[in-house]
């Protein structure tokens, strides 16, 4: 695939492992939206321009800055990097770590298989991303829509009070 | 054709960054002309060389970097929104052959590298550990990411009557007509989007000194300071050429003036609009500067997007 691949894979591995391996939370997204978009730069060498432009659209511009949204609300960051710190001991994340190896070691294996069909490259346009969504998919798209519209009224349910204007010239009370 | 890029690449920047630079002047004096003063007119002819005084003072004045701070993080904030910027104008076309980047993707560049804009303020905001500061940035994520979603519903308008998100192939689609008749709409919603998204006046309320001091760059000094000032009057040349692109027939006019000298009249009668908004209107509260985006814009944008799709389907059906 060319150097431009191997670069973007390695930025990708690189800040991946960065991000687990970060105290300050901040930092470890930072790190997060780099990995995400060396991804997008892969799908982009790989034929999906559309899904590079998603993946930088939703997940590193809107899903993070929520995440980071909140991290701010909590007032996350140089203040929790010791709790961090104490709780990356080697008795917790060395269960995660073999079963990743196990995952790495039949991934290694599967790329030594002989049968090596991935080799051209076929551009996806976003107007064949749209006619399959809208074609065959339709049912999933229909169903995701279902589930964040629950998400929604869940949101909104939760979001709902009573609320009291306590002001000298506003002084009424509404529910928002 | 090699050689012909790297000169478009090298035109556009050094283009850009000048009219950034030259935007300082133009503004403080379209302002002082619409408030009834003279502005800037000592330093040099009509007082432009204010532009080369105030880079001066930029850079001769402390850089301080708070020692309370996160240091990577204040630093690295400063360049997210003029590389953002910058990378944006890749996408568009200045003139017939004036294009960076040819993509079928342009107008999904776009966005895309308008919401990764918005970590320069939530980063600028938190690393600077000052609650206005960090005010400021919550501020600014949440009415970024809430106007990017009106932003997009209202380009999609576009991109349903000219079938493509290549901004080449929607300059061309408006040969017949500039989108600005069909899409009246779209051109509203997108433009109080545009100016949410550069967070100018009456939209600067991540920043907005009579409440939060300076906002999110409260802390910044120096040329880190004049990046986000850069950022952000490259952010306005942005919006409006994207404006002019995709509403106003980009490059398009009649032939005895040259396409790219067209798309530079129009844009930049977009930037003086910008700066009249700032000139005449009064800061909106921020609930409801949120109110109005989710109860007004939002649903408008999606109606939009409703009948813009229909009508286009009624269409190509009488056409079969």
């Amino acid at each position: 695939m060319g150097p431009a691949f191997y670069i973007a894979g390695a930025v990708a591995i690189l800040s991946t492992l960065m991000v687990i391996t970060r105290f300050n939370i901040m930092h470890a997204l930072l790190y997060f939206i780099v990995s995400l978009l060396s991804i997008a730069v892969i799908f982009y060498l790989y034929g999906a321009p559309f899904m590079a432009a998603l993946e930088v659209i939703v997940y590193a511009g809107a899903i993070m800055v929520l995440i980071i949204f909140f991290v701010m609300m909590l007032n996350l960051g140089p203040q929790t990097a010791g709790d961090e710190a104490r709780w990356l001991t080697p008795r917790i994340w060395i269960g995660p770590s073999i079963l990743c190896l196990v995952l790495l070691a039949e991934l290694v294996y599967l790329i030594l298989q002989p049968a090596g069909t991935a080799g051209d490259v076929i551009t996806v346009d976003p107007k064949a991303v749209g006619m399959s969504l809208f074609g065959p998919y339709i049912l999933a798209v229909e169903l995701a829509g279902m589930l964040l519209m629950a998400g929604i009224v869940g949101a909104y349910h939760l979001g709902r009070q009573k609320k009291k204007i306590v002001h000298r010239f506003l002084e009424r009370t509404s529910d928002v | 054709m090699e050689a012909h890029f790297w000169w478009v690449i090298g035109g556009v920047l050094f283009v850009l960054l000048n009219t950034a630079a030259g935007l300082i002047w133009l503004e403080r004096r379209m302002l002082a002309l619409w408030q009834d003063r003279y502005g800037p007119n000592r330093a040099g002819p009509l007082g432009l060389f204010i532009v080369l005084a105030d880079t001066i003072k930029l850079f001769f004045k402390e850089d301080w970097i708070p020692p309370f701070s996160d240091k990577v993080v204040f630093v690295f904030a400063p360049a997210v929104v003029v590389a953002s910027v910058l990378m944006s104008f890749a996408v568009i076309p200045f003139g017939p052959n004036i294009l960076v980047a040819d993509w079928n993707i342009g107008l999904l560049f776009f966005l895309a590298m308008s919401s990764l804009g918005v970590y320069s303020i939530v980063l600028g905001g938190w690393a600077s550990n000052n609650k206005y500061a960090l005010l400021g940035a919550m501020r600014g994520a949440s009415q970024m990411i809430s106007y990017e979603v009106f932003m997009g519903l209202a380009l999609m308008g576009v991109v349903l009557l000219s079938g493509s998100f290549n901004l080449r192939e929607i300059v061309e689609a408006q040969r017949g007509m500039w989108y600005i008749i069909p899409q009246f709409l779209g051109f509203v919603i997108f433009l109080i989007a545009g100016v949410a998204e550069t967070h100018r006046l009456p939209f600067d309320i991540p920043e907005a000194e009579s409440e939060l001091v300076a906002g999110f760059h409260a802390e910044y000094s120096g040329m880190k300071f004049g990046m986000f000032f850069i950022g952000e009057y490259l952010g306005v040349t942005l919006v409006s050429s994207m404006i002019v692109t995709l509403y106003f027939g980009g490059w398009l006019g009649p032939a005895f003036l040259p396409g790219v000298i067209w798309f530079v009249i129009k844009t930049f009668v977009f930037i003086s609009l910008f700066i009249l908004l700032r000139a005449s209107m009064p800061r909106p509260r921020y609930d409801q500067l949120m109110e109005y985006g989710w109860k007004v814009l939002f649903p408008l944008s999606l109606l939009n997007l409703l009948v813009t799709a229909a009508v286009k389907l009624i269409l190509t059906d009488n056409l079969k």
